[in-house]
């Protein structure tokens, strides 16, 4: 029997201890009527062997193209010793940390994260983590609600340029407690959101204005001034950022006159594979004075009864098994191996090494960007910086010129018609430092072919 | 010692790249961080050796039995893990045209239609990340089922005073209100106060089964009867599933929507904290509620369904698609259990519960539900030890931890006083039940000839107990660079 340890003899020992005649009759609260006899649906079991070789065939069954796709979701080259490490059974086996004395590893590594993560965004805190980037930023916008204490309202201003699945994701989870997205217009030759898009709101109440950086688009958005008009309006400032960029971008806490209020995203491109959509892993950090608003786990440093440091889960209060419905949100499980990763990742590579991966990857799509750039019909879209992605116009329909790399074995990039048809036929496109010089060029020679 | 600690200026270990020196030319100084990120510099074996030491600090499934109660802690399989790893998964970009995505797809499309089988129910979306947002969906469908029935009135949730933290919090995430519903004195639900409590503002109830008490809530078909027929919705918390897989199913009892946590069930790793994954079924009324994408069927291949599909989804509950990885481990896991093994689990896990407490029982301790059988999980009650000898469950819990094993839940329950509650799972043999009902006999031993001994434990684990009071008053969250 598959992990179930029982002998014939162990089984007739315990239910002796029982006083029960079969496993059969411990089900007897049952309502017989209730019961089912079968699942006929339900297959026959396959060994380790079976399922061994039916997993390989169907992993092998999806070909391997070579990635320019980014899109939110970035491949990067993660260390070996990240997941040798973070798949030790102590850590992918244990479980929530509510007994501190036997969960001191997965305390202190959540600690490390909170601190790698609040020196990255430079804030003062960082929880133990969320989801993944969409429902991080839902939970950033529920805070915000909560912690404005000077805006009545349950609007959010947010700009086109912010990934329209983020988008989608927050309104999916914050509109059933009334709060409302309400979309500001970008600009269409630079690709960012211009003060003049929030004119019409000045004056307005608004509990919190979204500032992406870098944008969906790769664009690099006028963060300082963003932050500073939300604070005029008496609006809090958060912010979605890439965590590689932030080795190189300005950090969330320096942004404007006093900085972003709270700041979320998606922690995939710190060790976590592309892996089809997930587990990635969903932060949020946050200024000091609005922690106690902050959803999700926290760790702390403090010590034991012999004065000896230790680590703990704190501010439980705000959590859902002790506040119920009064809780700042119903999250209980979160990410915590990812996050093990990620501190890994960040530890490995260090911040010099963050910043020449961050370096690397812009470096090597303002490459692809010149080399493709030379085939007639193909321009950038706006004329903006970008971080490590861009949007390029096409001379065809840009699902068609991505079927195209496709059969030649290139998966080259995000068709941009459905979200943002106002753009006409564009692709959004990224390399990242896991692309060397020989992959731009095969990528710029079958795209001039494909056109 | 923390990481930054072995930190040393200029010391590297991964470089994944040199960047050229002009590469950053074309972005404005004004958008540039000014200082580097305060991140450790330490060698690659340093790393290594530091994580791996702290590894050692934890309790473990892989190291020791960890009878969390309402946690499911089941071993979890290295070929689930393995095979969940293979490139090609691991490689997979989530926005891949499904053409290349054929065999992901199919994976996923076997487990929502295993996942159907084994819940009753009619449609299954595999999104939700955990068990919470697993919820937070569900509660989610049925306020959009009220809305689209142009019910706007029904804005109140029912919920047993037994259920978890996250049943009522997720209800208020929904925009809804919420009415607690006693339970009575064997453990079911009071029928009379939920007649009393249902009417035309009832939007539905939330119930696990069996409870958090451990014992199979016996009247819920008439719970069901009473609930449904006042206009409202049922739904089921997937958290005890294991003590009914194959036995009985929540579809059949009644419920309407429910969620399912992979992580406990379906034996995908608990990972410290996640990633888990908490997957929602729904019978035909609410199905066409349920939040995208799923993967559907058409001619010979698979395909994502999404909002054009599905126009009445309550929408998208991550940017992509969840936590697929963790959807593959259960996959395999399923599939190694096939037909006849999922039975076999709730037959090993209620066996091995209702063994635990006789054997506790005897050693003299007090289940608080003695006259009812055992799910897959069960209580006992310290009330008696706290009052006679001043020993709490909390230091039950703590002295365990010394003799190598991890605490049951501890005050969970609320409604039974200085309860444990014991969830054994069917992948503990005897001799591990053994050793817990001797453990636990010893402490009770020390408790009566010396209890200052079982107050003062832990002793043998890398902290003693720690000053939560100080934790939270001084809130040291995060390590900052010296004199920065």
């Amino acid at each position: 029997m598959p992990f179930i340890p029982h002998t014939s003899d162990d089984v007739r020992a315990m239910l002796a201890a029982i006083g029960a005649p079969t496993i059969e009759a411990l089900f007897a609260e049952i309502p017989p009527a209730l019961r089912v006899a079968d699942l006929p649906a339900l297959p026959d079991a396959l060994n380790e062997r079976q399922i061994a070789r039916l997993m390989a065939e169907r992993a092998a069954a999806d070909p391997q193209w070579r990635c320019f796709l980014g899109a939110g979701v970035y491949e990067h080259h993660i260390p070996a010793a990240v997941w040798e490490i973070a798949g030790r059974g102590e850590f992918y086996s244990a479980y929530t940390p509510y007994q501190p004395e036997a969960s001191q590893g997965t305390l202190q590594v959540l600690y490390e994260y909170q601190s790698m993560m609040a020196g990255l965004t430079g804030m003062a805190v960082s929880n133990a983590s969320l989801y993944d980037g969409g429902s991080a930023l839902a939970e950033a916008l529920l805070m915000a609600v909560r912690a404005n204490r000077k805006s009545k309202s349950k609007r959010i201003l947010v700009s086109r340029t912010l990934h329209p699945y983020y988008r989608r994701a927050a309104h999916a989870i914050i509109h059933n407690q009334g709060l409302e997205l309400v979309e500001l217009a970008y600009d269409l030759t630079g690709g960012h959101t211009p003060e003049a898009a929030l004119a019409p709101y000045a004056g307005q109440d608004f509990a919190a204005l979204v500032i992406a950086q870098p944008n969906f688009f790769g664009v690099l958005e006028e963060v300082d001034a963003l932050t500073d008009w939300a604070h005029r309006q008496n609006a809090l400032a958060v912010a979605v950022v890439n965590p590689t960029a932030l080795a190189i971008l300005s950090p969330p806490g320096t942004w404007g006159v006093t900085g972003a209020d709270i700041v979320c995203g998606d922690g995939q491109p710190l060790g976590a594979p592309l892996s089809s959509g997930g587990p990635y892993f969903g932060f949020l950090c946050c200024r000091q004075e609005l922690v106690r608003q902050m959803p999700g786990r926290l760790v702390g440093r403090t010590v034991d009864l012999d004065g000896k440091p230790g680590f703990t889960l704190t501010l439980q209060a705000r959590e859902q098994h002790i506040r119920r419905s009064k809780a700042t949100s119903n999250i209980c499980t979160n990410q915590g191996l990812m996050v093990t990763a990620a501190t890994l990742y960040l530890a490995l590579i260090g911040p010099q090494g963050l910043e020449q991966v961050a370096a690397t990857c812009h470096a090597n799509t303002r490459s692809l960007v010149e080399q493709i750039t030379q085939i007639p019909g193909v321009s950038r879209a706006f004329d903006r910086p970008v971080f490590h992605e861009t949007v390029l116009k096409l001379p065809r329909p840009a699902q068609a010129v991505l079927e195209g790399l496709l059969e030649r074995g290139i998966l080259g990039g995000f068709d941009l018609s459905s979200d943002y048809p106002e753009l006409g036929q564009a692709m959004l496109v990224c390399a990242t430092e896991t692309k060397d010089e020989m992959d731009l060029c095969h990528y710029a020679k079958t795209l001039a072919t494909v056109i | 010692m923390l990481i930054f600690d072995r930190s040393r200026p200029g010391r590297q270990a991964v470089i994944p790249a040199i960047a050229p020196e002009f590469a950053l030319s074309d972005i404005p100084e004004s958008l540039r961080r000014k200082k580097p990120a305060p991140l450790p510099e330490v060698s690659e074996l340093q790393a290594v050796r530091h994580y791996t030491r702290l590894s050692q600090q934890n309790f473990s499934i892989d190291t020791h039995f960890y009878p969390l109660g309402s946690c499911t802690m089941k071993y979890n399989p290295r070929v689930c893990h393995q095979l969940a790893s293979l490139p090609g998964f691991l490689a997979r970009h989530p926005l891949a045209p499904v053409r290349g995505s054929q065999g992901f797809l199919a994976c996923l499309y076997e487990l929502q239609a295993m996942l159907q089988e084994i819940t009753g129910m009619a449609a299954v979306s595999l999104t939700p990340m955990a068990g919470a947002q697993g919820e937070f969906a569900g509660v989610a469908m049925i306020r959009a089922y009220h809305v689209a029935q142009g019910d706007l009135t029904r804005r109140e949730i029912l919920i047993p005073d037994a259920a978890h933290g996250t049943n009522p919090a997720t209800a208020i995430m929904c925009g809804f209100t919420v009415r607690e519903i006693p339970t009575d004195q064997n453990g079911d639900v009071d029928l009379a106060a939920l007649r009393q409590a249902v009417g035309p503002h009832t939007a539905g109830l939330m119930l696990t089964n069996p409870s958090t008490l451990g014992v199979f809530e016996r009247h819920i078909a008439e719970i069901a009867e009473i609930v449904h027929t006042a206009g409202g919705l049922l739904y089921y918390d997937g958290a005890n599933l294991n003590a009914i897989l194959g036995k009985t199913r929540p579809g059949d009892m009644g419920f309407d929507v429910m969620h399912l946590n992979l992580h406990k069930t379906f034996a995908t790793p608990h990972g410290g904290g996640g990633p888990g994954a908490g997957p929602v079924a729904a019978n035909a009324r609410l199905a066409p509620f349920l939040p995208v994408p799923i993967v559907g069927q058409t001619g010979g291949g698979y395909r994502w369904l999404t909002e054009a599909d599905r126009p009445q989804s309550i929408g998208r509950l991550s940017a992509f698609m969840g936590n697929a990885g963790v959807l593959l481990r259960a996959y395999v896991y399923a599939r190694m259990l096939g037909r006849t093994g999922m039975g076999r689990v709730a037959d090993y896990a209620t066996l091995n519960a209702n063994y635990l407490q006789a054997e506790l029982a005897n050693a003299g301790f007090d289940p608080a539900f003695p006259q009812r059988l055992a799910s897959h999980e069960f209580i006992i009650t310290l009330k008696r030890q706290a009052k006679t000898l001043g020993v709490t469950a909390m230091d039950f819990a703590k002295r365990l931890l010394d003799l190598g094993f991890h605490a049951p839940t501890t005050y969970f329950p609320m409604l039974v006083p200085e309860c444990l509650l014991i969830e054994p799972t069917e992948t503990e043999c005897k001799e591990e039940l053994d050793a817990f009902v001797a453990a636990l006999r010893q402490i009770q031993q020390e408790a009566e000839t010396g209890p200052e001994q079982v107050k003062g434990a832990p002793y043998h684990r890398p902290v003693r107990r720690l000053d939560e009071v100080r934790a939270a008053r001084d809130m040291d969250l995060a390590w900052r660079p010296a004199a920065s």
